[in-house]
């Protein structure tokens, strides 16, 4: 997953941002499509957006680098991201979160050897009734336990 | 048969999808008639999936089901809650802001108008944009947010500043860990929030809006959107609201997963596409807020409550409440909690009964050590102070805040020094790095925090000292709160800060 796909052409990345340049306030929202076409903000945007906006490049890159959801690099296939925050913590989530880790044998950021997942921490999904809880690309999953999360890794392929 | 099987995430997280499915395929196969609702959840997050049945006797609930139980729910077989209405934990709540979540299909604009919805904005577009304000002051409506501002102020403030753009900007950065009552009135009620916007916008004057929603809560990113389309369609929003001839149309957009984003000055930054660094107050966002004009900020939660309080009229909001906390707050109950969920009610309550009460407990069974109150920034707690009443004043005086009004709960497991550390390691992972305090004050932290964990106990007047600097000294709430959790664990739960030093002597 890391290396095959040719990295996006300039008139792609002009793309996807121009129809978002009448927007108020239209960065977030661009970096957000970019991600959303390519899983992670490729560096050959940087200065196109730069042109576009009006902003030198390492505004731009300020902006990119700021953001904990934009990634630079290409994911793995899927994105398991465990709650970290307190009320998960509460229910045994730093014990979740480290024997899945080893598990897989990977740290925080870390994407398996096979592609298949990249695991990050996440601080609250809003499901602090249901603790632990984790997403699983997009989608929430709580009350997570080691059997649950074996399942969730089997239906990820690891 | 009209059947109701919630849509809110944290049924879906517990298997509501699969529930829905099943009962959509079981109906199907013996040919029976159902009508499906995804509606949002009651609250009762320690029931969900809860399935109901619309029946002559009214809706009568099924808790906790599984896919399984369809077959003998569609039988009649499965031992029903009664209805709804009836359960003790949601009889005893005061439903203002959540009269419609759990109820209706929150993308139905009729089934919204059939309980009470537009009445509010109907009566405001009636009103001149002083009378709004001045509705919105006597209801004595804070922001739900968590500082507690009196919204009427700002909106006044807003008001009577000139410009030729103002803006409602909603803050729906909900990321105080224990907190999912904005997700959770965005997934079940969302015309609510645009219903409170929009009035806002006629009380001020402004014509544009934005809700900044945080991604990590994508199925209420998809609702909203939703939401705002369907307004349009109808007319509610638009250069024409309602046929009034007033114009209000809003946005929706996403964060970014930036934690100091709910601070009402970095989320303006982020909005426009910035850094979310924190801006130096002055100037107010009220005079100088998105793009350097006169806007709102406001929290998810006093804007949905605004319609309420149109509807009924602001005497009626401000009968409820204690001292100068009016209204209803409302608690999240979350973490290590039998009967974890949203409880709607009037200020008051003491902390006690929150817990134990509603909250049946801990989860595991074990005795409580502490809650901490108001989200990652919110004091832990001990149960010596449960006699203390949810109120703004009356926590501010207990060394606490009531902030978003989440509570989580910890048994006697729980390690408070590690708690503290975490405070400071997430300060530390979430600071924008404007302020000197919070920056460096928070990495500082973690390191004297580890030093007493390593039994040096000279490290502990040097934490309370560098606690004084960041809560003094920081731009933001973020550097100037983080000690709340930090001293209130020291302070309370000294035992856990007492370690390997003593335990060699």
């Amino acid at each position: 997953m890391h290396s095959s796909a040719p990295a996006p052409s300039e008139e792609e990345i002009r793309g996807v941002v121009t129809p978002l340049a009448s927007l108020e306030g239209p960065l977030l929202p661009m970096l957000h499509a970019l991600q959303d076409t390519w899983g992670f903000v490729p560096q050959a945007a940087v200065p196109v957006l730069a042109d576009i906006l009006n902003l030198g490049r390492a505004e731009v890159h300020g902006v990119i680098s700021f953001y904990h959801d934009f990634r630079r690099n290409p994911a793995g296939r899927h994105i398991l991201k465990i709650c970290r925050a307190e009320a998960c913590q509460s229910m045994g989530a730093n014990a979740l979160a480290e024997s899945t880790l080893q598990k897989l044998g990977i740290a925080w950021h870390g994407t398996t050897p096979n592609g298949a997942v990249t695991v990050e921490p996440v601080y609250c999904l809003g499901m602090c009734a249901c603790a632990p809880a984790v997403m699983v690309d997009g989608k929430v999953v709580g009350r997570v336990d080691d059997a649950r999360m074996d399942r969730i890794l089997a239906e990820v392929g690891v | 048969m009209k059947i109701f099987v919630p849509g809110d995430s944290a049924a879906k997280a517990l298997g509501a999808d699969d529930v829905a499915d099943a009962l959509a395929r079981e109906a199907k196969a013996r040919g029976l008639d159902v009508q499906l609702v995804r509606n949002g959840t009651r609250g009762m997050v320690w029931l969900e999936p809860l399935v109901e049945v619309d029946t002559p006797e009214g809706r009568i609930g099924y808790g906790n089901v599984t896919p399984d139980q369809v077959p003998d729910l569609l039988d009649g077989k499965l031992n029903s809650l009664g209805r709804v209405e009836d359960i003790d934990w949601f009889a005893r709540q005061t439903r203002l802001t959540f009269a419609r979540c759990g109820v209706i299909d929150p993308l139905d604009l009729d089934d919204y108008a059939a309980n009470g919805g537009l009445v509010g904005l109907r009566r405001a577009l009636g009103m001149t944009g002083s009378q709004i304000v001045q509705e919105v002051t006597a209801s004595g409506l804070r922001g739900r947010g968590g500082a507690g501002f009196p919204t009427g102020i700002k909106w006044k403030t807003v008001a009577e500043a000139e410009a030729p753009q103002k803006y409602i900007v909603c803050n729906a950065d909900e990321g105080d860990s224990g907190t999912f009552a904005d997700r959770m009135i965005i997934e079940g009620d969302p015309f609510s929030l645009i219903e409170g916007m929009a009035i806002a916008g006629l009380g001020v004057g402004a014509t544009r809006g934005y809700v900044y929603l945080r991604s990590e809560y994508p199925d209420a990113i998809r609702i909203l959107m939703q939401a705002v389309k369907i307004a349009r369609q109808r007319g509610l929003l638009g250069p024409d609201v309602l046929g009034s001839g007033r114009a209000f149309d809003m946005e929706v957009r996403t964060g970014a997963g930036a934690y100091v984003c709910g601070e009402e000055t970095s989320l303006l930054n982020s909005l426009e596409g910035k850094r979310g660094t924190v801006r130096a107050k002055p100037p107010l966002p009220a005079l100088q807020g998105f793009l350097g004009q006169p806007t709102v900020v406001n929290n998810v939660i006093s804007l949905a409550t605004v319609p309420v309080i149109f509807e009924k009229g602001a005497q009626h909001y401000a009968d409820f409440g204690l001292g100068r906390s009016r209204g209803t707050v409302t608690l999240q109950i979350a973490g290590n909690v039998k009967r974890g969920g949203l409880f709607e009610t009037a200020f008051g309550m003491t902390l006690g009964e929150v817990v134990n009460d509603i909250g049946g407990g801990t989860a595991t069974g074990r005795p409580v050590k502490a809650v901490q109150v108001g989200g990652p920034l919110g004091a832990y707690m001990p149960v010596s102070k449960f006699d203390t009443p949810m109120g703004y004043e009356e926590f501010d005086r207990q060394g606490g805040l009531i902030g978003h009004a989440g509570l989580v709960v910890f048994d006697d497991t729980a390690d408070m020094l590690r708690m503290a550390r975490f405070a400071m390691e997430f300060c530390a992972v979430e600071s924008c790095g404007k302020c000197t305090p919070c920056r460096i004050g928070a990495v500082r932290g973690v390191e004297t925090i580890d030093r007493i964990a390593q039994g040096d106990a000279a490290a502990i007047p040097l934490l309370t000292d560098l606690c004084e600097t960041m809560k003094d000294g920081s731009l933001c709430a973020l550097g100037g709160f983080t000690p709340f959790p930090v001293m209130s664990a020291l302070t309370h739960f000294p035992d856990d800060f007492a370690t390997l030093q003593e335990a060699a002597e």
